[in-house]
């Protein structure tokens, strides 16, 4: 199958060389380990995952912070929690003054020895992005695993009995649904209003807002694709769904990727399949130069495409 | 294998333009105003034409407005009703055509 170069297809709504606006998000993937392996995970994160960042990368992250003004630390995975360093990670990033937020599986929230967590969220008011792909069990669990979907629902009474998610004590929570399968996600402002609805009447669960994310084609996802011979078609749908405006906000112009290792990205998809920081900008935390990377070329695939379909992605949801 | 309905058909729909344009055009105006959130919503428009689909056994409507249904923010349950809702009409309307069948019997019969 042969695709257009995003490149190419960008250059036509006079976006090429797509560059950095500005880096307002530190994001910081802090392992690949974690507690569940889902179906569509990019990270393909799991268990047996040994990649793990140390203190002495998390010391580099806090230099640079404290030699910065970005303002937001998004820190992801795997499971960020489990990363041994994570609570004081978390604690230093709080005494720098910065937002924080948290991408949680929630499920790690149950498990023995985390059940201090959601309080520590608290404590620090971490805002918490929580993956919930849909507010039906079966759906849930298809995609992430047998018991995943109760342990959330668990997990997230924890946080809604903390004050998360109930728009009047400044606590944060906001839910992730990315499609279960080949299709693109529906629009965010009409599943947002399904999900409120729904987990309030089948759970009694509140939160603040809901991000639709679309799966990209890599990792896991991409296995599923090639295997269930649904990669043309997907592929096909992402490309005839390209949206300029999309295109124009997508997340890598604003947020700088952080590898387990220091290494630097433009977003953790890139991160996924090795692509580096590269036009020149420092590729490691060690030669950290924020003029550079402020205005760095992205480096782009066909995978970006599924950022700039339809109303558009990013790790905050929909950009359009 | 050589079949009436292949699934790369589907994409080559806009060709039925070719033989009178001007007609597609308005075709393809309306159809997008059809289906434009109004009074119903997006996602409501999409469960009545997969129900619509089954109704008329389109494969290519069904394969389109399933995908449809699930990027709107459907669920299979909700799906699935819709196609009883089709299977119910389709059912009824044979059996409702039961009085036709009475009324001739009750005609011709001393």
């Amino acid at each position: 199958m042969q695709l257009k170069p995003f490149d190419k297809t960008i250059a036509g709504n006079n976006l090429y060389p797509l560059t950095s606006t500005g880096i307002n998000t530190l994001q910081v993937n802090v392992g690949r380990l974690c507690n569940q392996a889902c179906k569509h995970c990019h990270v393909e994160a799991g268990q047996n995952r040994k990649e793990v960042m140390s203190k002495e990368t998390m010391e580099l992250c806090l230099g640079i912070l404290k030699n910065t003004e970005i303002p937001t630390v998004d820190i992801t995975g795997g499971a960020p929690e489990m990363n041994p360093n994570f609570i004081w990670f978390v604690e230093e990033c709080v005494k720098l003054g910065r937002h924080l937020m948290v991408r949680s599986n929630l499920t790690i929230l149950t498990e023995p020895g985390y059940e201090r967590i959601p309080g520590f969220f608290a404590e620090n008011q971490v805002e918490v992005i929580a993956s919930l792909p849909y507010y039906i069990e079966q759906n849930t669990d298809s995609q992430r695993g047998k018991g995943v979907f109760q342990k959330s629902i668990s997990a997230l009474k924890k946080l809604n009995a903390l004050g998360y998610g109930d728009g009047g004590s400044g606590l944060i929570m906001n839910l992730v649904f990315n499609p279960g399968g080949a299709f693109l996600p529906p629009s965010q402002k009409a599943l947002e209003a399904d999900y409120k609805r729904e987990m309030q009447k089948r759970h009694g669960i509140s939160f603040n807002n809901l991000f639709t994310i679309t799966n990209l084609p890599v990792g896991r996802f991409l296995v599923y694709l090639n295997s269930s011979g649904n990669f043309e078609m997907y592929m096909g749908k992402l490309v005839a769904s390209y949206n300029p405006s999309a295109a124009t906000s997508v997340m890598c112009r604003n947020i700088l990727s952080v590898g387990w290792d220091g290494t630097l990205y433009d977003c953790d998809f890139n991160q996924m399949l090795g692509l580096s920081v590269n036009h020149g900008a420092p590729t490691h935390l060690k030669e950290f130069d924020l003029s550079s990377l402020s205005n760095r070329q992205i480096i782009t695939g066909i995978h970006c495409y599924g950022c700039a379909a339809g109303a558009g992605s990013s790790c905050g949801g929909a950009t359009t | 294998m050589q079949t009436y309905y292949s699934p790369e058909d589907l994409s080559k729909f806009p060709t039925i333009g070719e033989g009178a344009p001007e007609l597609w055009k308005k075709f393809s105006e309306w159809y997008g105003a059809v289906f434009a959130e109004g009074a119903l919503t997006e996602r409501e428009k999409a469960l009545i034409a997969l129900a619509v689909a089954h109704a008329v056994q389109c494969p290519y409507c069904i394969d389109a407005y399933t995908q449809t249904c699930l990027e709107k923010g459907s669920n299979k349950e909700q799906m699935t009703e819709a196609v009883h809702v089709a299977a119910a009409i389709r059912g009824g309307a044979s059996l409702a055509h039961g009085v036709q069948m009475k009324n001739v019997i009750e005609k011709i019969s001393m």
